[in-house]
């Protein structure tokens, strides 16, 4: 086992960043320096952690780099932290997000409350994924609204307020049923017989003895938050207009990482707390990931406005984890937990191409594009790239993920898995047709004159790619450090998930 | 063994990276030379796995490359599988693609895009040697794929016209409905035997169960029937048309369309295990075989007359497939292969003359212009018609003398079909070699010139194949044939044996009085006639208005259900709830009016006070 201060690096490293950023003159443009900086950080220590993950240990599925610390016995509040393998890429993801934001998002960048906000955000959702107590990961997960409110709100577009507005009431009723989940769950542990102290770390509440009914209800309160966050159908009628709001950082932050903390929490706290309710709560959770699926791609096809479509394609692709993190399948979890990482980097590349489009043009309606390919061919090929990973072309990174998924679910609930299939040819039909619509046809006017990818936008882009190319040949690392972790939660969900 | 056989998937992958990341430095010569170089090589490589296969003892070598999908019970590894199917596959397959890579040299000579066009050639190739190759379907499942991709990026390479860029995005779409398919029978083998590797698969059949192996054949066809342009899936591929002419003889006739076909034949072991599932393929086979047929009969652009063939013809080896005929199945395929890629890139050398024409209507009276596209063509002509002894004769022969032996009523749809081959090739003959010139218009007055070498040379090459390609499997051959070398592969082979020699001779009559009915008619008919409303009908031309049908019974339905969804259902009843809901809270307090100030520095204070709360509320309990 690793030293827990690797986490606390972690976690300090854009907490400092944001404190020095903020000092910064705005004339100065120094806070982005300093925001690259300490995003480059904590990106190689990132990645320092994801090789040091327990020693390459294929088959160890404990906690690594893991601590408690009790800070207030009687608030039952700790310091509790480790990481294992599924959250293991998600705090890979965290800093992969927050680096290519700054790099690639070229709008208000220079503004230190902006990068300040970016790098704490970071910190939050750091906090979130590292979290191994529930109070814990509660006050983390909604510390991250307070600068998502102030990215959307200060630096969106027109709409900005609305889209404020409807985030804070979507997000706000969700964690009011998560915290009222939280601490009941933790009073019932602690009142239950050889309870003692007040804890809600997440090893001890694990194994915490409740009625089948108390299940269904605790995973409802949680999977209600987790369900508006991610965001599951209908609960997704916020993150259209605020990815579309919101300036192009903050949609790369909101979709590629925020949204992962509902689908993780879903999968560490809902199925991993309540094995007891799975039975009742599986083909509810299943239907809607699958309608969620059918109906994103749906909207994905008639939506006039890119980044709309990501918003969309989104929502179908969270229903694809959603499915996986339901089904109860160890290979379709696996396959869930590495659609996450997937997915956030498929979406950071989308929303980056579709953020130099919107310099370009300012515009990001699909109608104002055509021909696009014939200017700027290096820009089309990237957007391609990005395109082909999303749909699931076997390969690249998207289909190891999607066709775990699908079979893992299939084998436990097939009907479920056969209608998601039909996402996979959706998923074609909105995207070539968007990409005909944008980057086919003869350019004109404006569209002629467009400039192709820059040096610097090529590079940001690069990392995508290569993780993109990367994890559809050779994902054995990263599908060897997830599985054992999940294996051991999926053994845990079925040995307590029947009644004794 | 093993480093050979990897050889012959890496000489295109790494022609294509090469022409991809080093192509803006290297001149058009030197790209088409790497390009069609890889190509060849890869032949080489396969010619040398084809002998020591030969002399090996097994005829089965897995190639293990490296660990790729391992999760759980699931083990995928990129490995591939060399048999004597795969090696006869790889062979025909590079072997074409090498003289079609070669032809292209000349056809692109200076298209904006030579460098992009190559690189998709062999990126094409790699995938469809991954696509025969693997030892397991999901990594069949990459090729697969991607030679689908392949073929949307070359359909729509002039990208900005419309209809090539909608032609590229139909094909893709059509074939991912196929695709379906093929997951979905991976799901079911994995589920039910445990495997998705060829090999492990064939030794379980015993346990599947026979609804499972139904539907399990039922999901390959219907991947096959997306890929191979089969009924329901076939109207994507007049439409690949927009392509350039060698990709549609590389891609849209000779090699990928017959993928569904290989993995049919691949899949043979479990194909055994259910006869339902096997006469649905027949009878698909068949069905399609005789409805492209009619519809080559009305077409006017040359490149679509040799479109529907492909269909037809691919209906056939599907058929074949059906009947247990696997053999004769490939041996119609490689054939095939040889004379229908003649006939394209024939198609393409008379196009090519015309400055791009492919109106039969404005052709006529080129023989005397193309003194080596004429004669090939005209070998192209007699073989997919079925005279002997040309290829065609011999493997079509060889399908039907097996349909014969399983289910008469197709065997004579087959039959039927064959006179309408030679009807339509000799009315596409006619129309564009002998007759009036009408071509005056389209050349400005110029006589069209013949190609240059780079693109006869292929001609002649495959011109040889057509006619000689017959005694890779002469029927009265039995030792060093194709069948002799392919049958140790199928799990199960057409049972009830050959046919007696009286009855050979006797179909075999049958199959040349069709042939030379349909040249009878067409050459009565199409003397002097450029077109005729009578045996040309819309309804034909029209494809059986199969478009308008899919248009008007889903693609319209699902856009308005589409639209419903967006208009009506997100806007107004999911967030009409929301804001019912929250308008609701609003009005209940009259204090709560103040959160929705709109401010958000108002809602980070409410979540700081809210987190307050949580710890004033714990004290309390705690306390």
């Amino acid at each position: 086992m690793h030293s827990s201060l690797w986490i606390a690096v972690l976690l300090l490293v854009p907490l400092v960043g944001a404190a020095l950023a903020l000092l910064t003159r705005k004339t100065e443009g120094r806070a982005y320096v300093v925001a690259v900086a300490a995003a480059s950080i904590e990106m190689a220590v990132s990645l320092v952690v994801a090789l040091l993950y327990n020693n390459h240990l294929a088959h160890a599925a404990t906690f690594d780099f893991y601590t408690r610390h009790v800070l207030s016995a009687p608030l039952g509040l700790a310091y509790d932290v480790g990481i294992d393998g599924i959250s293991l890429l998600m705090v890979v993801l965290t800093s992969l997000v927050v680096l290519l934001a700054l790099l690639g998002a070229r709008d208000r960048r220079r503004e230190p409350a902006f990068v300040g906000w970016l790098l704490l955000l970071t910190c939050f959702t750091m906090g979130s994924f590292v979290a191994h107590d529930l109070l814990e990961f509660f006050i983390f997960f909604e510390l991250t609204l307070i600068p998502c409110y102030f990215i959307i709100g200060q630096w969106g577009g027109a709409q900005r307020s609305r889209a404020a507005m409807k985030f804070f009431i979507y997000t706000f009723a969700g964690s009011a049923s998560l915290l009222v989940g939280i601490l009941y769950l933790g009073f019932t542990h602690q009142h239950q017989p050889g309870g003692g102290e007040l804890t809600f770390g997440y090893g001890a509440l694990s194994s915490t003895a409740m009625s089948h009914g108390t299940a269904v209800w605790l995973f409802i309160a949680f999977a209600v938050a987790f369900a508006v966050k991610s965001p599951i159908w209908p609960l997704h009628t916020w993150s259209p207009l605020t990815y579309a709001e919101a300036p192009t950082a903050g949609s790369i932050e909101l979709s590629a990482l925020l949204a992962k903390l509902g689908t993780y929490g879903l999968l560490r706290f809902a199925v991993g707390l309540f094995p007891l309710a799975l039975s009742t709560m599986r083909p509810a959770l299943l239907t809607l990931a699958v309608v969620g699926i059918l109906y994103g791609s749906a909207l994905a096809c008639v939506t006039s406005d890119l980044k709309r479509l990501v918003a969309y394609s989104s929502l179908a692709q969270i229903g694809f984890i959603t499915l996986g993190v339901m089904s109860g399948s160890q290979i379709a979890t696996v396959g869930a937990v590495l659609l996450m990482f997937n997915h956030g980097v498929i979406t950071i590349g989308f929303f980056l191409i579709i953020g130099f489009l919107e310099q370009r043009r300012a515009s990001i309606t699909v109608r104002d594009f055509t021909g696009l390919q014939g200017p700027a061919p290096v820009l089309a090929a990237l957007f391609t790239v990005v395109m082909l990973a999303s749909i699931g072309l076997p390969g690249l990174s998207g289909f190891v993920s999607e066709f775990l998924i699908l079979l893992g679910t299939f084998a436990t609930h097939a009907w479920w898995a056969v209608f998601a299939s039909i996402g996979v040819v959706a998923a074609a039909l909105y995207l070539l047709w968007a990409y005909q619509r944008v980057f086919h046809g003869r350019a004109e006017g404006a569209n002629l004159e467009i400039t192709d990818a820059t040096s610097k936008e090529r590079w940001v882009l690069v990392p995508v790619v290569v993780l993109i190319v990367a994890l559809g040949v050779f994902p054995k690392p990263v599908l060897d450090r997830i599985s054992p972790s999940v294996q051991q939660l999926i053994e845990h969900t079925t040995v307590n998930g029947v009644t004794k | 063994m093993a480093h050979v056989a990897t050889l012959i998937v890496l000489f295109p992958l790494a022609g294509f990276l090469l022409v991809l990341l080093n192509g803006r430095n290297m001149s058009e010569k030197q790209i088409g030379a790497v390009g069609t170089g890889a190509v060849a090589a890869s032949f080489l490589v396969s010619l040398i796995s084809f002998f020591m296969l030969l002399s090996h003892s097994s005829r089965e070598v897995t190639v293990r490359l490296f660990d790729w999908l391992s999760v759980g019970t699931l083990h995928v590894p990129a490995a591939l599988l060399v048999d004597p199917l795969s090696i006869t596959m790889s062979l025909f397959v590079t072997g074409i693609s090498a003289l079609i890579h070669l032809y292209s040299m000349g056809y692109m000579h200076g298209e904006k895009d030579y460098r992009k066009f190559f690189s998709y050639l062999n990126l094409f190739v790699f995938s469809m040697l991954v696509l025969v190759l693997a030892n397991n379907l999901v990594l069949t499942f990459v090729g697969w794929e991607g030679v689908g991709l392949c073929s949307y990026w070359l359909i729509s390479y002039y990208f900005d016209r419309d209809s090539a860029a909608s032609a590229g995005k139909k094909a893709f779409i059509y074939n991912r409905v196929g695709d379906l398919g093929l997951l979905i029978a991976m799901f079911l083998l994995f589920n039910h035997t445990g495997t998705l590797t060829y090999l492990d698969v064939f030794s379980k059949t015993g346990t599947l169960s026979p609804t499972i192996a139904t539907l399990t054949v039922l999901a390959l066809l219907l991947a096959a029937t997306g890929k191979s342009a089969q009924i329901p899936l076939f109207n994507w591929l007049p439409d690949a048309m927009e392509g350039p002419t060698p990709v549609s003889a590389l891609i849209h006739a000779a090699t990928m369309v017959t993928a569904g076909v290989y993995l049919l034949v691949r899949m043979s072991p479990v194909l055994a295990m259910s006869s339902s599932g096997r006469m649905s393929i027949a009878v698909i086979g068949g069905a399609t075989a005789f409805v492209a047929a009619t519809i080559a009969t009305s077409q006017k652009d040359i490149k679509k007359v040799l479109a529907f063939s492909t269909v037809s013809q691919i209906g056939y080896m599907v058929l074949a497939v059906g009947v247990g005929a696997y053999s004769a199945a490939i041996f119609l395929m490689i054939s095939h292969a040889f004379f229908k890629a003649l006939l394209f890139l024939g198609s393409g050398s008379v196009i090519h003359s015309l400055n791009g024409e492919q109106d039969l209507r404005l052709m006529g009276g080129l023989k005397k212009y193309l003194p080596l596209t004429f004669p090939t063509f005209l070998v192209g002509w007699l073989t997919i018609s079925g005279v002997p002894p040309f290829a065609g004769f011999w493997s079509k022969g060889d399908v039907l003398t097996n349909v014969f032996e399983h289910n008469k009523p197709l065997w004579a749809l087959g039959v039927l079909t064959a006179i309408l081959t030679a009807y339509y090739m000799s009315r596409l003959f006619v129309l564009t070699f002998r007759g009036t010139e009408r071509f005056r218009e389209v050349t400005q007055g110029h006589d069209p010139h013949e190609s240059p070498w780079v693109m006869t040379a292929p001609l002649i090459v495959l011109a040889v194949l057509s006619v000689l390609g017959g005694v890779l499997d002469l029927p009265w051959v039995h030792h060093n044939s194709l069948a002799g070398f392919l049958e140790p592969t199928f799990g199960y082979v057409a049972a009830g044996g050959h046919a007696g020699t009286l009855a050979q001779w006797g179909l075999a009559l049958v199959d040349v009085a069709a042939a030379v009915l349909g040249l009878l008619a067409a050459f009565s008919i199409w003397r002097g006639v450029t077109s005729s409303a009578r045996y040309e009908s819309a309804f034909l031309e029209h494809v059986w208005r199969w478009d308008d049908f899919y248009d008007a019974t889903i693609g319209r339905p699902l856009a308005r259900a589409a639209q419903f969804s967006d208009d009506v259902v997100e806007a107004q009843v999911i967030d009409g709830a929301v804001g019912a809901v929250a308008l609701g809270v609003a009005r209940s307090g009259e204090g709560l009016r103040k959160v929705q100030s709109g401010f958000v520095r108002h809602y980070a204070l409410a979540t700081v006070l809210g987190l307050a709360v949580i710890v004033v509320y714990l004290v309390a309990r705690v306390g």
